[in-house]
């Protein structure tokens, strides 16, 4: 085991939190919102309970084989990662520095979830390269299912956005 | 003795809720494989991807659901025992999502016949009593919105593209819709589960359906077809001609080597 010190649930969630997400590394699992709670069951065994963002998401396994490395580095190597599925991850959820980080890459953040999907005439997300928001749909899923690649009609650009559910 | 009806109803509840998890689950999957057929075949690359992205979560769909199913008939049966592990008999699925892809047109019919009624089931679904189902809905809800959104679009695009395109549709709606009637097919079970707030009895999504449905069409210059015979047989078992090679290439790694994982 590589840890004597079997650290305490505010401890682990602190080493949890700063865990990238596979497909998005530029962010953490804590900026994505999906850590709902680190805490110690009556069994005295450590819980991860996670949120997934889509069902058939493939780093859903990546991460929680992540987080059981973070468990044992942290002297909880029985520790558990219980998915949770109520209530459904939102990109409300993400944070202000995870929107950020989004943005540096060129990946659009997603706008308010609660609003309309829009159809027909374009989504209307500012062009990362020219700030033109002529942009319309190119295809209604990028290199992750949680994004839509836009095109701008200006620059002729095409980016990525991360859709808001 | 007072104890044992609760029980015995208990029970049969919990049934009920695996056979249900089980025909949803079923669509699920097998509307999944015939999808990641149209992988490097779609008419442009982001519709690969699209379609791709469709049934990755629709796989994220059937896990929960058969993982579901298994733990309430008290079996313990995993996903892939679910997939891997059945025969064509034991599959509930709608023949609607076991039926060849056709040409893209027919694809698109039958995903717009099939995601506006998911939309529409998971977004009441996830008021359930049960909280596994419940919870379920309440995410694929959003996600069937989204493919709602897609199929809507390209039935436009098909149905005022060209007049090919039109007719290809308008084909791809009448070979479909004679098999989408089945998804609103009700049983004692769906009664059942109906009747204490588990479920949505599938005919109470209809007329809503109908409405959605219609509109795309309407926008798009199309027709809504008014089949004369409606498919049926998916619940129990039967199947078509075409479901026994779609599961054979499913689970042929599965059986060439068994155990296997990587």
């Amino acid at each position: 085991m590589s840890a004597a010190v079997r650290l305490n649930p505010d401890q682990v969630r602190a080493r949890v939190e700063v865990v990238p997400d596979p497909e998005l590394s530029m962010i953490t699992l804590a900026d994505l919102g999906v850590i709902r709670s680190v805490r110690e069951g009556a069994d005295r065994v450590i819980e991860v309970v996670v949120t997934p963002t889509y069902l058939g998401c493939p780093a859903l396994p990546l991460i929680e084989a992540d987080l059981r490395t973070v468990l044992a580095d942290c002297g909880h190597p029985e520790g558990r990662v219980t998915w949770a599925l109520s209530p459904a991850w939102t990109t409300e959820w993400i944070s202000e520095a995870g929107r950020r980080k989004l943005a540096e890459h060129g990946i659009v953040p997603p706008g308010a979830a609660g609003a309309p999907l829009q159809v027909r005439l374009g989504l209307g997300r500012p062009c990362p390269n020219c700030g033109s928001v002529a942009t319309r749909p190119l295809g209604p899923f990028g290199s992750t299912g949680c994004q839509t690649i836009l095109v701008c009609t200006a620059c002729r650009e095409s980016f990525a956005h991360m859709k808001a559910v | 003795m007072t104890s044992e009806l609760p029980v015995a109803l208990g029970a049969r509840r919990d049934h009920d809720i695996a056979e249900y998890a089980l025909r949803l689950g079923d669509d699920a999957l097998i509307l999944c494989q015939r999808l990641c057929a149209w992988v490097t075949n779609a008419p442009t690359i982001e519709e690969d991807l699209a379609l791709s992205n469709i049934a990755v979560d629709l796989l994220g769909h059937a896990r929960v659901l058969l993982g579901l199913s298994g733990r309430s008939d008290g079996t313990n049966r995993s996903d892939d025992d679910f997939a891997y592990r059945r025969t064509e008999r034991e599959f509930r699925s709608a023949l609607l999502l076991e039926l060849s892809n056709g040409d893209f047109a027919a694809t698109i019919a039958r995903q717009l016949a099939y995601t506006h009624y998911t939309a529409l089931l998971y977004t009441e679904l996830a008021a359930s009593a049960d909280e596994g189902l419940a919870s379920f809905a309440s995410r694929a809800a959003k996600e069937a919105e989204y493919h709602c959104l897609h199929a809507s679009q390209w039935t436009v695009r098909l149905g005022l593209g060209t007049e090919e395109s039109h007719r290809r549709m308008q084909a791809g709606l009448e070979h479909v819709w004679p098999y989408a009637a089945e998804l609103f097919e009700e049983d004692d079970l769906t009664t059942r589960l109906d009747t204490d707030g588990t479920a949505v009895a599938p005919a109470r999504l209809r007329a809503a359906w109908e409405r959605e449905v219609t509109e795309v069409l309407t926008e798009a210059g199309l027709t809504l077809p008014a089949p004369s015979w409606q498919a049926t047989g998916g619940r129990s078992g039967l199947h078509t001609e075409a479901f026994a090679p779609l599961l054979a290439e499913f689970q042929s790694v599965f059986r060439q080597y068994p155990g296997g994982h990587w």
